[in-house]
């Protein structure tokens, strides 16, 4: 059984102080990166020879994409393991993360250095089979694809192109399940990336297992975004938080969290590498910072009624968010060294267009819930 | 609603296959790739460097590479590493007061930083779009701008930090030494080694340089012996004959052998590399990483594989998620009539 | 002693009376001065020193000895045209011993000799070109029925400094060279002490004229180094000043006499240039007072390291030299450099103010779904109350 409940368009006022704010993030942002097309990477970015990769790629790409693994999450309950009663969160976790996986994918055409060429990775006369990044960017790129198509019976609802709609729903399993697969595939695949950089990588995130500890941590994230914006948007949009349906949802992650954790403890006393979490340096207070983050939630929504709290469930959330967001800090930019000598910290440019694009997910969201059909419909007051 | 029990399950095997699906199995490992037998690489001995730095005016100007600074008056060439723009630089490591060439306290020596050319190249293994090739018979490893994204996974994935991006330009590109490739046609062979005054980087092919290596690594520190520079003759006299470099005198002379660290650099390293080097220090401090035999692109296309090949893996997931998402959304459709979504 | 200052010696009546003795103008004798202080390396000053030291001193007396030699020193010095250096070594200097400029020869050379050494002693300066050969007694150079060994001893007894003048003298030159039949010996071998050595074959005679105008003016020779060279002249290697570094620097070598790198005039290390191993200020003053070029590189020939014992008339002139003095260069990268940039107020401030406003408002989230998730609580446990309470009630 399953709740299908009508969704509605939120309504109300689309100029706020959070939308102003967002706005003027935005404009900056297109400011720096007018600046990097202009004059390169190197005017306005920190990124050097030691460090390739800094926080576009780390960050608005690999973190961006995982903590757009909601819709993923949520379409694995709903209509894999046929948990109906989550239903309600398809459309919004859906939404969430189409803008994370669009927006990523528009982040990665700033960070090329020579984004011309991009069309290659379509192209098969030019495919390294064996390269992991390929399979990684055809993968985010079809999925993106994947996601409106999936996305889009919202659109027709709210256009009123019903016939469309009807042709559509008959073939959309078809998409629902790319939609579980292509995630399964690239997530994991971006922890398979750090295999090639070796002993670069410190051992506490350098291991044969690395694509299940992103795949999992992916699943656990979207989790976690799914509670976080739940909470987030529910409070602002003076709603109430559908304690009902995140609370059980916490428990079936709670349950993942252990998996997660049992593995990675495991595979740390197997590799003998937890010499280097005591070496007293930024490193190691790093990884125990990320390991107090995922054990967090056990304390926090360890219990039935704790799990009906959702300030609990939200900090719960936020803590797998940001254990997940480190656990790729560490492995790409904290514990990679590629020698003596190097150092990295972002720019203020480099910054502001992180800032920009989160702000972009942000206002898109607030726009799109205002504008189109995707939260429940609600008789309570919506401004 | 499902019962505990089912639910359980469910993770259960959830997590199960995920696991069984990512754990990376034995029997499809891809093992390291070797140097071609007809490989061309160079040896580099920084017991007979001097520091001279012909190596790197030789290789700017063959690279057509603009000069770099880092002094304010900008009226020397001085590359504080491999750069986008340069691509072989002379490095010293100093150790104490610095006085004694080649001298593991209060000496010093040098180290040549330039493509190793390896057999089992990450970059090669890294780039999605074929823009890092290495050529199946002189298993130079080669770039093309045309081809290269400017992703930069190369950079991150090179255990010696070789390809660098010109982070200077709106339209940089990769820059690293490609053994002076595009020469040998006209029988020039790498200009690092064209130019060495001492023979110090020598060009030939692999087999032979290791050979060489060798022979210098037997000899007492001390003992006199002869040193070639340029370009090593193949030990094949007939392949020699055959061959296409430009004719020079021989410029073989005499030298006292140092007193080297019993390894060639190059030999084992991640299944072993085109360019040797051979020192009087321990590599690790000046400069050369200590790596395993086993090359991390072996480990990396092995999961890879494991995972993607002939996509059977994907397809058989998609089939199962498939079946089960056309089941419970029909099953959706006959539960709500006419309701939203 | 030495008057500082050229300025005043403006109205010296003694630089007249010297440039007339000189057959120089005033100019060109300071301008001589000046030339000497400058090959000396002295500081500022020195011209001055030198000038009134050549104008008021009386001229030291120099007995030269000619032993294995070729006379090409004594030539070398003749050469010296700038100015007409034969009128000033005879009046810069008293030379009473001269073998190949006296007119005299024969017993009367010798008594004048002796006479110059007694009238002097203690003050001459004893010059010795040529090696002294010491198998079987020293036979094989003798001179009015001396040998050269006890010549040179003889010589030496009284002599006020000793200055051996040439690569013969200095360590045995070209007459020592394998298998040295006669047992050519250096001049500080035979009187076994160190002596003051201007190796070469044969030196720049500046190197020579120099050190004696020192003395003359300080009194003392030159400072030398543990071989005895004046460190002025002798202090660097010829790679050091060479014209053609940058070639080697550049790569840029010459393979064979005549191929296109030796027209451009290339590096000569690859056809055996001892520059590398080899002290000397050829490169820096050149020989002959001809211009730019005279000298053996100049000209296109590797430097045969005449000056150096072991290279010099030992090692095979095309055979490579061996690098002395290799230093890392001042602009060469160390194996570890600070690259990149870390983290600057500037950014490290925008980051925490975003950090900390996204912690603030998180924290405020926080506490409003706690605080409404207490009231919701409250709420119903108030109902519970009531309907427990109501079913107590009843």
């Amino acid at each position: 059984m399953s709740a299908h409940l009508p969704t509605a368009p939120v309504g109300g006022k689309l100029i706020n102080t959070t939308t102003v704010v967002c706005g003027f993030l935005i404009v900056l942002m297109l400011a720096v990166l007018a600046a990097r097309f202009v004059l390169g990477l190197g005017a306005v970015t920190n990124l050097n020879d030691g460090y390739a990769w800094g926080i576009w790629v780390v960050v608005d790409v690999l973190i961006g994409s995982a903590l757009a693994c909601g819709g993923f999450s949520v379409a694995m309950l709903v209509y894999i393991f046929n948990r109906g009663e989550y239903h309600p969160l398809v459309r919004p976790s859906l939404l969430a993360s189409l803008f994370g996986y669009t927006l990523a994918g528009i982040g990665v055409m700033f960070d090329l250095g020579r984004y011309w060429n991009f069309w290659h990775i379509f192209w098969p006369g030019s495919w390294n089979l064996n390269s992991a990044m390929l399979e990684t960017a055809l993968c985010i790129s079809v999925y993106i694809l994947v996601m409106w198509i999936e996305f889009s019976p919202v659109l027709m609802e709210k256009w009123g192109l019903n016939v469309a709609r009807k042709k559509l729903g008959k073939v959309l399993f078809f998409f629902i399940a790319l939609g579980t697969v292509l995630p399964m595939m690239h997530q994991s695949s971006i922890g398979t990336l750090l295999i090639l950089m070796g002993g670069q990588v410190n051992p506490l995130w350098q291991t044969p297992i690395v694509p299940l500890l992103y795949l999992l941590s992916a699943i656990l994230m979207g989790y976690g975004v799914v509670l976080f914006e739940s909470c987030l948007a529910s409070s602002a949009y003076r709603r109430e938080i559908e304690t009902s349906m995140l609370g059980p949802m916490a428990k079936v992650m709670l349950g993942m969290l252990g998996v997660y954790l049992a593995v990675r403890v495991v595979d740390l006393t197997v590799r003998g590498a937890w010499g280097n979490a005591f070496d007293f340096g930024l490193v190691a207070v790093f990884f125990w910072i990320e390991m107090i983050l995922f054990c967090l939630p056990f304390a926090l929504v360890a219990t039935a009624e704790a799990r009906r709290n959702p300030a609990r469930l939200f900090l719960g959330g936020a803590a797998i968010m940001l254990g997940g967001s480190l656990l790729r800090l560490n492995g790409y930019l904290i514990g990679y060294d590629t020698g003596p000598g190097w150092r990295y910290f972002p720019s203020v440019p480099e910054l502001l267009v992180t800032f920009g694009m989160t702000a972009v997910a942000v206002l898109g969201f607030i726009v799109v819930t205002r504008l189109f059909p995707v939260l429940p419909r609600e008789e309570a007051s919506a401004h | 609603m499902l019962s505990r029990r089912n639910f359980l399950k469910g993770c259960l095997a959830g997590g199960g296959s995920a696991v069984a699906a990512l754990a990376p199995a034995p029997a499809s490992a891809r093992g390291n790739l070797t140097n071609p037998p007809g490989g061309l690489g160079l040896l580099y001995d920084a017991t007979l460097c001097v520091g001279c730095q012909a190596c790197v005016a030789a290789c700017k100007e063959a690279n057509h590479n603009p000069a770099e600074f880092k002094t304010a008056d900008r009226l020397w060439d001085t590359p504080l590493d491999t750069t986008g723009h340069t691509f072989n630089v002379i490095k010293v490591y100093t150790n104490g007061t610095g006085e004694t060439k080649d001298a593991g306290i209060n000496g010093f020596s040098f180290m040549k930083t330039s493509c190793m050319h390896c057999a089992d190249a990450s970059c090669v293994s890294a780039c999605p779009v074929s823009a890092m090739r290495k050529d199946p018979v002189t298993g130079i490893v080669t770039y093309d701008p045309d081809a290269c994204l400017g992703c930069r996974y190369c950079v991150v994935a090179c255990a010696f930090g070789i390809p660098k991006y010109q982070y200077d330009s709106p339209t940089g590109r990769i820059g690293k030494c490609e053994l002076c490739h595009d020469r040998h046609k006209d029988g020039h062979y790498s200009a690092c080694a064209e130019v060495c005054p001492t023979g110090a980087t020598l060009f030939g092919r692999t087999v032979d340089l290791l050979a060489e290596a060798r022979r210098r690594l037997a000899l007492k520190p001390g003992e006199t012996t002869m040193i070639p520079r340029g370009r090593l003759p193949y030990s094949d006299a007939e392949a020699e004959k055959a061959s296409t470099w430009r004719k020079e005198p021989d410029q073989s002379y005499e030298v006292q052998a140092g007193r080297y660290v019993q390894h060639v650099y190059g030999e084992t390293e991640y299944g072993g590399t085109q360019v040797l080097k051979l020192s009087a220090i321990e590599f690790e401090k000046v400069g050369m990483p200590a790596l395993p035999a086993k090359s991390s692109a072996s480990t990396s296309e092995t999961i890879q594989h494991t995972l993607y090949q002939g996509m059977i893996m994907p397809i058989a997931v998609l089939g199962a998620m498939t079946w089960a998402a056309r089941r419970n959304v029909s099953k959706d459709d006959k539960d709500s009539r006419g309701g939203g979504s | 002693m030495a008057k500082q200052d050229l300025m005043l010696l403006e109205g010296d009546a003694r630089i007249d009376a010297a440039a007339t003795r000189l057959s120089m103008t005033r100019r060109e004798f300071l301008q001589f001065c000046a030339v000497l202080a400058t090959t000396l390396g002295l500081p500022q000053g020195a011209d001055a020193a030198i000038a009134e030291a050549v104008a008021a001193k009386k001229r030291p007396s120099v007995i030269w000895l000619h032993f294995q030699e070729c006379t090409g020193c004594t030539e070398s010095l003749l050469r010296a045209e700038h100015p007409t250096l034969e009128k000033l070594i005879l009046d810069v200097i008293s030379l009473d011993y001269h073998e190949t400029l006296f007119a005299a020869a024969g017993h009367q050379v010798e008594e004048a000799r002796l006479k110059a050494m007694a009238e002097h002693k203690g003050q001459y300066v004893l010059v010795v070109e040529g090696a002294i050969p010491t198998r079987d007694g020293g036979i094989y150079c003798k001179i009015g029925g001396k040998t050269a060994i006890d010549l040179l001893k003889e010589c030496a007894t009284d002599a006020a400094a000793v200055i051996a003048i040439g690569s013969c003298a200095s360590w045995g030159g070209m007459p020592s060279t394998d298998p040295n039949p006669t047992g050519a010996a250096s001049a500080s071998q035979v009187l076994g002490k160190p002596v003051v050595t201007i190796p070469g074959c044969p030196p720049n005679p500046y190197n020579f004229l120099s050190s004696v105008v020192h003395y003359l003016t300080f009194g003392a020779l030159p400072a030398v180094d543990p071989l005895g060279r004046p460190k002025f002249a002798y202090s660097r290697l010829v790679h050091e000043n060479c014209e053609r570094r940058a070639h080697f620097d550049a790569g840029r070598f010459a393979l064979e006499f005549g191929d296109d790198a030796h027209r451009h005039g290339f590096c000569l290390y690859k056809l055996g240039c001892k520059g590398p191993e080899t002290y000397a200020n050829c490169p820096t003053i050149q020989f002959g007072d001809m211009g730019a070029g005279t000298w053996p590189v100049g000209c296109g020939h590797p430097c045969i390291g005449c000056t150096e014992q072991g290279i010099g008339f030992q090692k095979p002139i095309h055979a490579v030299a061996k690098m002395k003095n290799i230093q890392p260069g001042v602009f060469l990268p160390g194996v570890i450099e600070q690259k990149g940039m870390g983290a600057t107020l500037g950014s490290a401030a925008v980051l925490a103010a975003v950090a900390g406003v996204a912690i603030g408002a998180g924290a405020r989230l926080t506490k409003n779904l706690g605080l409404s998730h207490k009231a919701e609580e409250m709420e119903r446990a108030k109902k519970a109350g009531k309907a427990s309470g109501e079913s107590a009630e009843v």
